[in-house]
């Protein structure tokens, strides 16, 4: 099924559908961090309390999809090399946009930002202090939960953090843009009477998930540039700001 | 007017190949680009030199063998055109145009500017046809064709396998053609009959020809001089899968 070079490209947005999907249901869930602590911090409980089976049964789904989009990405673009072993000397583009010639190099720094973000809020590696951040804002009744909101406000006091964030969501935007009306294509699954509407539709996704993810360290970042004060001043006391 | 040509010249498949540069004068605004080639020839055997080789054919657009990618661009700067019915008032005076073959692994260069292009006819073989008894030609209509249908079939049959589609891909894919080859003959009664086979082993024929994988682009149908459509590939990425998924329950 997937060994032609029709079947990658169904492997490819098979396992791009299933990340389209998991980046919406995730910038959802981030923007709560809008609506306040108590928001945030119990949906994050929340799903750090869901059942063993489900919780990694979903990480591991999530990291399949990763490893085989990213790995028929490299095996597609090996063949199309060697598909043409001498390039033109004079090299024209007539139709095909920024990025979906990009669509590589938007990828591979994608993975790159996925290992990092990992690394940073969910292992919380990067800066280990952050496992520390207990409240009892957003928790159950006599309970203690991990502060995610303060975690964040946190995260994004640094610049470079922020600033690899915000361009990451921007590479994001482009590899969606073509990647989710290529998608129709290559499930065969449009006409053309419908292609612009992809088309257009595609590229609308693609900027609501990036201003949606990149909203919360545009205004964090905002604020400790003194442009805006949206978040509780309170939160932005020193100590944080050293975290 | 004027042109200077560099153009690509190979003695054989296992050559480096080299652009050679000349200058040619008294080029007339309504020759075609294949006649200003005849003249440049004429002028290569004067001074004694090896004329190049193109290829050529009818002249007129139909049959597909001409080819040439110019500053670039599969058959040339004009759209919907082909080499052969380009003409020399789309070029300037005193221009610079870099002439090369359609390059891809599955075309090898036979010489200068002429590529072989058997793989095209190999993946028609494998089930670009449609199985018949032959023998008279059967009653016009006794075969009900919805006007649709065949209005798409035609746009599809207008492929000239020319090769523009892999020449202009960045990844030296075939789908274009092989789509329109495929999808001709898929929508229409005659051709429904053997559909699955068909794209299954056309498709396999061009994956083992050594073309590239389509990344949606959409560069071949903008240099195709019959101007087929991309649907014609989503097609054949529908059929394909469809026919994968019937295989695994028959
Ligand atoms: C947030 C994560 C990601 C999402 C939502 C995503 C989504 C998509 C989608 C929907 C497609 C189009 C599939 C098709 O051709 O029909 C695509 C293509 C592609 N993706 Fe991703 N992707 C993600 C991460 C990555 C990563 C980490 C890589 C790393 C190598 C990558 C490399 C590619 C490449 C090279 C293509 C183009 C394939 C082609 O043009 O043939 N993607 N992506
Ligand atoms: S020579 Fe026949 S199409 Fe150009």
């Amino acid at each position: 099924m997937f060994s032609s070079s029709l079947g990658k490209k169904y492997l490819m947005a098979l396992t791009g559908i299933v990340l389209i999907g998991f980046v919406f249901v995730h910038m959802a869930g981030n923007l709560q961090v809008l609506l306040g602590q108590d928001k945030i911090n119990a949906y994050a409980h929340a799903l750090q309390s869901l059942p063993m089976p489900i919780l990694w049964g979903s990480r591991l789904f999530l990291l399949v999809c990763v490893i085989l989009h990213a790995w028929t990405a490299i095996v597609l673009i090996r063949e199309n090399r060697a598909a043409r072993p001498q390039g033109n000397d004079v090299e024209v583009t007539k139709r095909a946009g920024l990025s979906s010639l990009k669509m590589g190099l938007s990828g591979t720094i994608l993975l790159f930002f996925i290992v990092f973000h990992l690394l940073h809020f969910t292992i919380r590696t990067v800066y280990p202090e952050y496992n520390d951040m207990m409240t009892t804002v957003g928790a159950p009744e006599g309970e203690e939960v991990h502060d995610v909101y303060t975690m964040v406000l946190a995260g994004f006091q640094h610049i470079w953090v922020s600033v690899f964030y915000i361009v990451a969501m921007f590479l994001l935007c482009g590899h969606l843009s073509h990647g989710f009306s290529s998608v129709f294509q290559s499930l065969g699954i449009r006409s053309d009477s419908w292609r612009v509407k992809i088309e257009l539709g595609a590229k609308a996704y693609a900027w609501v998930i990036f201003l949606g993810f990149s909203i919360i360290p545009i205004l964090v970042l905002g604020q400790k540039l003194d442009f805006i004060s949206f978040f509780e001043p309170s939160l932005f006391s020193d100590s944080l700001a050293v975290r | 007017m004027k042109l200077i040509l560099r153009v690509w010249r190979q003695d054989g498949a296992e050559d480096e190949g080299r652009f050679e540069t000349h200058q040619l004068d008294g080029v007339s605004e309504d020759s075609s680009f294949l006649e200003m080639l005849d003249q440049l020839n004429e002028q290569l055997l004067e001074e004694g030199t090896e004329p190049i080789l193109f290829d050529h054919d009818c002249r007129e657009g139909i049959c597909g063998t001409c080819s040439l990618t110019i500053n670039g661009l599969a058959h040339g700067p004009e759209d919907s055109t082909t080499t052969c019915q380009l003409h020399m008032r789309k070029f300037s005076d005193g221009e610079t145009v870099t002439i090369e073959p359609f390059r891809a692994r599955a075309f090898p260069i036979v010489r200068d500017l002429v590529v072989d292009r058997s793989a095209f006819d190999r993946i028609t073989q494998a089930g670009g046809y449609i199985t018949v008894r032959t023998g008279s030609a059967p009653d016009g209509n006794a075969i009900p064709v919805p006007k649709d249908d065949s209005d798409k079939a035609m746009d599809a049959a207008a492929c000239i396998g020319c090769g523009a589609c892999v020449a202009s891909c960045k990844n030296a894919s075939a789908m274009l053609f092989t789509s329109a080859k495929a999808g001709h003959l898929n929508l229409l009664p005659q051709g429904k009959a053997e559909k699955d086979k068909r794209v299954l082993a056309m498709v396999e024929e061009m994956d083992n020809s050594g073309f590239g994988n389509c990344r949606n682009y959409g560069e071949c149908s903008a240099a195709c001089p019959k101007d087929i459509s991309l649907d014609y590939i989503a097609k054949l990425n529908r059929d394909h899968a469809a026919a994968k998924v019937r295989k695994i329950f028959t």
